[in-house]
């Protein structure tokens, strides 16, 4: 199979013009003759069906939570990215998107990273538009902040909850639809299948989950925005319910999957506590703006954070990074702390975390400043933790955070089956093996409002003759079946142990094997274990209740099972990539000083990997990636 | 510590819950409430009982899906949190824990402690958001807002919508909810233009919807997870009133 990317022709900065020019329209008679299934509400979804909804397609949105609003793009605390140069500070396009292709370790595709930055604009306006409080200066204008990996200040942010206002504002503009009738809502629904008729994506099966109920719809294009797949590792920042089925499943019918690996490593979460701990919480990034981490110089330091003088402190990443200190990018600031922590200099009760130190920033600024700007996150460490952080350093460590791996997507977001696109994190775009802070909130938007219209548009034009589709097929009536026999199965298995202890057992084995760090042997053995795991599973698990009523534990059988086969496939793509770049650490490719060694000459490409069905080897297809404008560097931020 | 928990359990909306109780042991202080509900559910799963169904998600304090009434208090006994964010050291050893699902006319019980809030949905779909389409909005520093406009905007918009302001009312009412999203909205220049009818709109939903009339205690705002102030509740009066008078000049 050879993958077409369908980069639009033209320089750069016109190949998104090109494209638009060129691309089919449907017209506005002949819309509300097709109909669209979105899958997920976050900002890409409930973006992307808010747009297609207003341009008059008929359009069902699907979510497993109990409202759209609840989607996990709230948790996106720090802000998001836009070239708008209101600092007058250099900021342009063309400097984002250097910085994002850079930060993503030159493993992304220059015209989608382009093209993000172009939309960032947009985007700002829209948002805005929309009602979004974004911070203001003084005088009416508004404000913005620096973030990881980049000299600029190009962040625009809403205190500490950039991510919530953005959704809410996407979410609003969805349920106006849905009170105009152009988009229909199922909230408290889990898509379980894709269902394909002649080669293309024409319908999803559905789990009602309040009546457990299996239910089919139709539709002439699917589209999932279903988020990252990070809770894999069960202590992670994602929210409880995050999860990979739909993609995965998408995969199982054909949609190839990119770069499953590359995994980001927030630096700036919570420190685990206990076993008994359901995830781990993140602290916005943008505290590293203004907090300065250290760890005690002294391996084994006993004394209080305050107690330790200034010179017998280690500000590891002002020493390693001097040109951007605090703000490194996120992968580097995450094995900084991973280095630090392995070599003894841990702290707080269990020894796996750093110091973020508001002292200095406090003394300089004053503390009703820093409540202004982080007040709310402040809030919510002394909640979780009962410590202070305006009169001793937050305690942070590294956890799963983001997933830049995803299904295989051309410049239009559609996958190898046609009719499927994949928008935001569900997909593996624009981020390569590292994602900048502030961009994930800017791709979801970006592909939901304005990317996907014009791009499902150009597929729906060949479609208006299609007339409707029937969920009485024989491909929904196998599909279905083959649904119901999976719950029918986990239902009869009735064995001793709980599916969370699969999801942590599962979870343990990729921190230790394939997390910040990993190397050929630990990918072989996990490969191995995640099988054994797998097998016990099907023996052993105990899902408690009935298959065909409410039953939150039947959920999450179904994402533990696709897990192991998604940890599978992370494992492989880890093994076969023999370089260190972005997220994506090999412990034997470093240089001596313990940077990633990328190697350009053999991995400039996106792995691709197709279904060889179970027990057998995954297919690596390989996508060359062509820079036309900047050839890849050596990252250094030193 | 060991808690003696007292949970209502409720097969589905139509049949009769009632209370049942669990013992549990030796919990450590620093987990969270719904950790520990994890906990109970490990420990029922294992010895073959169904385990208590409950809503949570991000466990952030921020998605809003998490709420159950707590010792007879909305979200439990920390003030200002959501229970994700409530850990056990808000509780006494060997302390009796009363758990029940968020209690309101409008909030059906779906199972356990699962209750319905999409009533909520229904009544931003009446005019909770700003009539712009999408794709083509103009400048973003063609209008100008305050700082202290946009911060006061978004004190009202930082509403989760857990529901906690109609569970701890008495009367059941969404006055809080509603009110915010009228006050953020009205604030801001961009949804300005159609106040009078998003005021009666959202209003007139609610009513449908059948959450009682704002009771003046106030307790909505002392149980609210983000500090929401009932002055909010003033001003979607005052729109309210305002709305009437200029609809029946008009």
């Amino acid at each position: 199979m050879i993958l077409d990317s369908k980069i639009p022709e033209g320089p750069l900065e016109q190949k998104w013009d090109n494209y638009k020019k060129k691309a089919k329209l449907v017209n506005p008679a002949n819309r509300k003759k097709l109909d669209i299934i979105v899958v997920g509400t976050g900002l890409a979804g409930s973006s992307v069906a808010a747009s297609l909804g207003e341009m008059g397609y008929n359009v069902k949105s699907f979510c497993f939570q109990d409202s759209p609003r609840r989607a996990h793009s709230v948790a996106a605390q720090g802000g998001v990215n836009a070239a708008k140069n209101y600092k007058n500070d250099g900021d342009s396009i063309y400097r984002m998107f250097v910085d994002t292709l850079k930060g993503g370790d030159f493993r992304a595709r220059e015209a989608n990273v382009y093209r993000m930055a172009e939309c960032s604009l947009n985007l700002i306006d829209q948002a805005v538009a929309q009602g979004v409080p974004f911070g203001r200066e003084y005088g009416g204008y508004l404000n913005n902040r620096s973030f990881g990996g980049v000299q600029v200040s190009r962040t625009f942010y809403a205190r500490g909850q950039t991510g919530q206002q953005l959704l809410l504002g996407a979410y609003q503009a969805l349920m106006r639809q849905v009170g105009k009738g152009t988009v229909q809502l199922y909230s408290r629904h889990e898509m379980l299948d894709l269902v394909m008729i002649d080669g293309k994506a024409r319908g999803i099966i559905v789990r009602n989950l309040d009546t457990g109920e299996i239910e089919r719809h139709a539709a002439h294009a699917v589209i999932l925005a279903t988020g990252g797949y990070g809770k894999i590792y069960y202590l992670s920042t994602l929210a409880m319910g995050c999860n990979g089925s739909a993609i995965w499943r998408a995969h199982k019918k054909g949609a190839l999957m990119a770069s499953p690996s590359w995994i980001q490593v927030h630096p700036t979460s919570l420190p685990q506590s206990g076993d008994y701990q359901s995830k781990l919480t993140l602290m916005s990034e943008s505290l590293r703006n203004d907090g300065r981490i250290w760890v005690p110089s002294k391996a084994d330091e006993t004394r209080q954070p305050n107690d330790i003088p200034e010179n017998e402190r280690d500000y590891y990443l002002e020493r390693r990074y001097p040109a951007f200190g605090n703000l490194a990018p996120r992968d580097i600031s995450s094995r900084a702390a991973k280095e630090r922590i392995d070599a003894g200099y841990g702290i707080g009760p269990l020894k796996n975390a750093v110091y973020l130190d508001f002292s200095k920033a406090i003394q300089e600024q004053g503390k009703e400043k820093i409540k202004e700007k982080y007040g709310n996150l402040f809030d919510m460490y002394l909640k979780i933790t009962g410590y202070n952080a305006y009169n001793e350093p937050m305690m942070i460590s590294p956890s799963a955070h983001f997933s830049m791996g995803g299904l295989w997507v051309d410049y239009e977001l559609m996958t190898t089956i046609p009719g499927l696109f994949a928008l935001g994190e569900a997909n593996f775009a624009d981020h390569g093996a590292n994602r900048l802070g502030a961009n994930s909130l800017l791709q979801a938007s970006v592909d939901g409002y304005f990317i996907a219209p014009y791009t499902i548009a150009n597929y729906l034009a060949n479609e208006i003759h299609t007339g409707k589709i029937s969920p009485d097929t024989p491909e929904f009536e196998t599909a279905e079946q083959a649904v119901k026999q999976q719950i029918q199965d986990f239902m009869n298995i009735k064995g001793t142990k709980t599916v969370d202890y699969f999801h942590k057992t599962l979870g343990k084995l990729l921190y230790d094997y394939c997390g910040l760090a990993r190397n050929e042997k630990g990918l072989k053995y996990a490969i191995e274990e995640i099988r054994r795991l797998k097998q016990e599973f099907y023996k052993d698990v105990r899902v408690s209740g009935q298959g065909d009523k409410m039953n939150t534990e039947l959920e999450k059988a179904g994402r533990v099972a696709d897990y192991f086969e998604i940890g599978e496939l992370m494992c492989y793509d880890a093994l076969t990539r023999n370089e260190s770049c972005g997220a994506h650490f090999r412990e034997e490719f470093q240089t001596p000083d313990g940077e990633a060694l990328r190697n350009d000459t053999e991995y400039q490409f996106i792995s691709a990997w197709a279904w060889k069905g179970e027990n057998n080897e995954p297919e690596l297809i390989k996508e060359p990636l062509i820079f036309e404008e900047i050839q890849p560097t050596v990252r250094s931020y030193k | 510590m060991d808690l003696h928990l007292k949970i209502w359990r409720q097969k589905d909306r139509q049949s009769e819950g009632k209370l049942v109780s669990y013992d549990l042991k030796e919990l450590n202080p620093h987990m969270s409430f719904l950790e520990m509900l994890d906990t109970l559910n490990e420990k029922l799963i294992t010895e073959g009982d169904e385990p208590v169904e409950f809503d949570h998600d991000c466990r952030e304090g921020i998605c809003g899906q998490c709420g159950m009434m707590i010792n007879g208090i909305a979200h439990g006994p920390l003030k200002n949190t959501t229970t994700c964010q409530l850990h056990l050291r808000s509780f006494r050893d060997g302390e009796t824990v009363l758990i029940e699902p968020f209690r309101a006319g409008a909030f059906p019980v779906k199972k356990d402690l699962k209750v319905d809030r999409s009533a909520f949905d229904r009544i931003i779909s009446s005019g909770g958001f700003v009539s712009i389409n999408t794709g083509q909005a103009p400048d973003a520093t063609a209008v100008a807002v305050t700082h202290q406009t946009a911060e006061e905007a978004f004190d009202a918009a930082a509403c989760i919508g857990c529901g906690a302001c109609v569970a701890t009312c008495k009367n059941g009412s969404a006055a809080l909810f509603t009110s915010a999203k009228i006050t953020h909205m009205v604030l801001l220049p961009q949804g300005k233009e159609e106040r009078s009818e998003r005021v009666l709109n959202m209003v007139t939903q609610m009513d449908k919807e059948l959450f009682g009339h704002c009771s003046n205690t106030e307790a909505c705002e002392v149980e609210c997870p983000q500090g929401i102030s009932v002055l909010n509740i003033a001003r979607m009066n005052y729109e309210y009133g305002r709305a009437l008078f200029f609809r029946r000049k008009g």
